[in-house]
């Protein structure tokens, strides 16, 4: 398929999908159905930033369910106990998720790949129990969090008036929200920026001997993805009207990442369908024997997909459409399944390995 | 019958080949050399009896097809490989270096008997068993790597460059213990060198490989007499 | 003579806040173990080492109460099980992913985090459980000083499995094959050892390992899913103090962070919610530091 060809079919099937997604609430889903799309919105837009910083800058983070957290509770904590509007809370709470990135970012600088995802599930680990700590209670609620009277209200009246549901409301808020994040992080790829994001995660060394600054491109990734979290969050605590110590736990953690990987790390839509994925798979194996564990199909799929498809489903069918050679610039080059050529045990050092 | 058989073996590293249908013997019981310039696939041709290199074609030892084993399942049909470098295991002591090359073997009575017999050769090494293995030196570590090969009592050796980096005299030991070796155990012994003299007088029969190809066969005396052969690797 | 009866009492109380780290520390230490075989093996981490204890654990659970087995006989046995487990999951998952790079390994043990939390999930329900325990609960009066036996129990047995783990690894032939693969693959190749089965057993060691950890903390926490959770990720803090390559520093590093734990927990109010986030803390400085930790060696980036 030729280039030009391609661009029109992808955003052609692009502008459906949103025409599709507008109507939605409106024509098709119920009201419960709709506050669940609100949620796969908002994941979809903490799963794009966690992509541009996993799948694009090669870092590995487990831990963006931190920054989730910070942003969930700010929103919560304003509109409870400042009176604000929750709309207004948003830029605010992501502001100090982005702080939260950008301070991560300080200690992520010296860490690398194994290392650094440790370090960061670690971090996503001890969140409840900061959470919980009990001198933070004044803040926090404690072990029983913040319910959010009023979360589902908009600014505008549009609720209030009876126009919206509120379920509604929040569903194109986060939908507006995750267009735009989607748009501003095809930007950002596209420029410089997203030239020097990929140098870094192709290879450190070759990236500094071009002269990109780790540094900053680091830096400024761990606060892209922390922004994003943070709107995320926001938004999450809206949804559900509450923020509890459990709320952005190490299961979020998980399912962020899942979502990351079963969507496409280093694709652009994939954050979208990873987010669909994350949030309606355990929804639906509640049901039969995974009653209680949502957790062994998010393991189940997450093993089966290294095996069969690293690339995850949009990496999958980006292949299946012979769009190698976009993908290889473009993928992670990581994950690395029994599928692509394995170095054979063959293949001889120029020299002598030198055993450490 | 030769107890080691190569033929029509190509040998590719991704799309460059380093052997280009190659076929050589080696009789059981002897010694034989494997002589050429840098990259003329030398080293190669070790690996793809050992199985550390994927081939083309047909390798028999003993009469039994080993082409495509695993490198595990080729040293346990009993040919041990000292590769390039040694490969000794740094980290380690010199007696479990030893005790690594008799890994694979339960006969404890055998394995002393063995242990002493090395000492034999290397008079040096009872004194060091303790001593990491990083810390000696070039000609001890490839006395090392020879002792540990002889630990798995194989029934044929390939050495890759054993006189590599080593000092003459030292050179000259090694390679009077290769013969005692030969001589003592019948241990059948395939020898890379880029020291064409020296692997001319342990050989009995050698091969001279260019470019992945084998240039010239023959006996040790044929070769030494052979004109292009003394120009390239005997420098007269 | 009230000072003396003070100090006396704030001393017993010091002695038992040790001896108290110090047995959660055989208990880090052995987890810690655990993660550093494993990690020696392939440099990767298991995410799922914790899981995989506590789901062994359940076994062990489910040999005592429903089987009404003796728990002398319970805890080899769920040793050998656990053994014969990780070798499973070694040769069954990780294998088609031992040569994939770092992402890919990652996802795939947390995905047998997931596996194994579910499946415990699916068999034995979120239920909390109290574990038998073999030992008497009255204290051992030593000194005047009372300590309990779980505490007493806890290090002897964490100590006799470390020693034997150590005596395996210096004097064993299968002991020594197993170092020389986890650091010379190639070359122990060529010396005819399996290194993908030795892989396979360093699995198999670690889950044992990980399973008398398990058994050693369900008497004194309760037994659900969730149990070895923050176990888990103290035992992550003891192996990068000591450093993720040493089995020494996993020892020490796991004595280290118990007693810590205890007397913070002890003598500074209120910090005990926070020892999690302290476990966060102490990762993320010995690795931005000292990323070698205390007894290992800094590891060139595995590409």
């Amino acid at each position: 398929m030729a280039g030009l060809d391609r661009r029109f079919i992808g955003w052609g099937a692009g502008a459906f999908a949103l025409l599709l997604a507008i109507l939605g609430p409106l024509a098709l889903l119920g009201k419960f159905t709709t506050l669940e799309f609100a949620y796969v919105w908002a994941f979809a837009i903490a799963i794009v930033g966690l992509n541009l910083l996993i799948g694009f800058t090669g870092q590995i983070s487990l831990g963006n369910s931190a920054f989730m957290a910070v942003s969930g509770y700010c929103t919560a904590i304003l509109v409870t106990r400042a009176g604000w509007s929750p709309l207004a809370t948003i830029p605010v709470a992501a502001g100090l998720a982005t702080l939260g990135g950008v301070l991560i970012g300080i200690p992520a600088l010296k860490l690398k790949g194994l290392y650094l995802g440790l370090a960061t599930f670690a971090l996503a680990f001890s969140v409840p129990s900061i959470i919980r700590y009990a001198r933070f209670d004044s803040f926090t609620g404690g072990s029983q969090g913040i319910f959010i009277t009023g979360a589902g209200k908009d600014p505008f009246g549009l609720v209030d008036s009876g126009q919206l549901t509120s379920e509604q409301w929040l569903y194109y808020l986060a939908l507006v929200l995750l267009v735009a994040f989607f748009l501003f992080t095809r930007a950002v790829l596209r420029s410089d920026v997203g030239r020097a994001l990929r140098s870094i995660r192709d290879g450190e060394t070759v990236a500094v001997a071009h002269g990109v600054n780790l540094t900053y491109y680091k830096t400024l990734a761990f606060a892209l993805s922390a922004l994003m979290a943070g709107v995320a969050g926001s938004l999450d605590a809206m949804a559900t009207s509450y923020v509890g110590p459990d709320s952005f736990d190490i299961n979020v953690a998980f399912a962020l990442l899942v979502g990351a990987a079963v969507g496409g790390l280093g694709t652009q839509v994939g954050p979208i369908l990873g987010a669909v994925f994350s949030v309606w798979a355990p929804i639906y194996t509640q049901r039969g024997i995974f009653k209680s564990s949502p957790a062994i199909v998010f393991g189940l799929f997450l093993i089966l997909l290294m095996y069969f498809m690293p690339q995850g489903a949009v990496g999958g069918f980006y292949r299946l459409l012979g769009l190698r050679d976009r993908i290889r610039a473009r993928l992670v080059a990581a994950p690395v399944g029994p599928t692509s050529p394995q170095p054979t045990p063959a293949d001889p050092p120029p020299h002598p390995r030198p055993d450490p | 019958m030769p107890l080691l058989e190569l033929e029509n073996v190509t040998a590719s590293y991704g799309a460059v080949k380093a052997l280009h249908d190659i076929s050589l013997n080696v009789a059981e019981g002897s010694v034989v050399a494997m002589l050429g310039a840098n990259g003329a696939g030398k080293t190669t041709t070790l690996r793809a009896i050992s199985g550390t290199v994927k081939v083309v074609g047909s390798i028999r030892f003993d009469d039994r097809p080993i082409t495509g084993l695993a490198p595990e399942e080729v040293a346990r049909r009993g040919i041990a490989h000292v590769p390039e470098g040694r490969g000794i295991l740094a980290q380690m002591t010199v007696l479990e270096n030893l005790q690594m090359g008799a890994c694979l073997r339960r006969d404890r009575a055998g394995i002393k008997a063995d242990l002493d017999r090395i000492f034999g050769y290397f008079p040096w090494m009872s004194g060091r068993t303790g001593s990491t293995a990083a810390l000696l030196s070039g000609g001890e570590q490839q006395m090392l790597a020879l002792a540990r090969a002889l630990m798995m009592k194989p029934r044929l050796l390939l050495l890759d460059e054993p006189s590599l980096g080593l000092a003459p005299t030292v050179v000259r030991s090694i390679f009077d213990i290769i013969a005692r070796i030969n001589r003592e155990e019948g241990v059948t012994i395939l020898l890379v060198e880029q020291n064409a003299k020296l692997a001319l007088r342990a050989a009995k029969h050698a091969y001279v490989l260019e470019v992945g190809e084998i240039a010239v066969s023959g006996s040790g005396q044929e070769l030494v007499r052979n004109e292009s052969v003394r120009k390239s690797y005997l420098g007269y | 003579m009230a000072t003396e009866l003070f100090l006396a009492a704030s001393f017993q109380g010091l002695i038992q806040q040790l001896v108290f780290g110090i047995a959660t520390g055989g208990l880090f230490a052995s987890l810690a173990l655990a993660l550093v075989l494993i990690y020696r093996a392939m440099e990767t981490l298991n995410f799922a080492q914790g899981e995989m204890a506590t789901f062994t654990t359940f076994i062990a659970f489910t040999l005592l109460t429903s089987l009404h087995l003796p728990y002398w006989l319970v805890f080899p046995v769920t040793v050998a099980l656990a053994i014969v487990l990780g070798v499973l999951v070694e040769r069954v998952i990780i294998r088609p992913v031992e040569r994939a790079p770092v992402l890919t390994l990652v996802l795939v043990t947390i995905g047998l985090f997931g596996i194994f939390n579910g499946l415990m999930g699916i068999i034995w329900g979120y239920v909390v459980r109290p574990f038998p325990s073999p030992l008497p609960t009255t204290p051992i009066l030593l000194g005047g000083v009372g300590i309990s036996y779980q505490d007493v129990g806890l290090i002897a047995v964490s100590t006799v499995v470390l020693v034997l783990v150590w005596l395996f690894f210096t004097r064993t032939r299968v002991g020594l094959m197993m170092r020389a693969s986890a650091l010379y693959p190639e070359v122990s190749r060529l010396l005819g050892v399996r290194v993908g089965w030795m892989l396979a057993l360093g699995w198999g060691l670690a889950a044992g390992v990980g399973a008398v950890s398990g058994m050693l903390v369900a008497p004194i926490e309760v037994l659900d899913p969730n149990m070895m959770q923050s176990i888990l990720l103290y035992a992550f803090t003891a192996a990068v103090l000591g450093g993720l390559d040493s089995p020494v520093g996993a020892v020490v590093g796991g004595l280290a962070v118990g007693v810590i734990l205890a007397l913070v927990g002890t003598y500074i109010p209120g910090a005990g919610e926070l020892r999690v986030a302290f476990g966060f803390l102490v990762i993320i400085l010995v690795l931005v530091f000292k990323p070698g930790g205390f007894f290992g060696r800094v590891q060139v980036e595995r590409v």
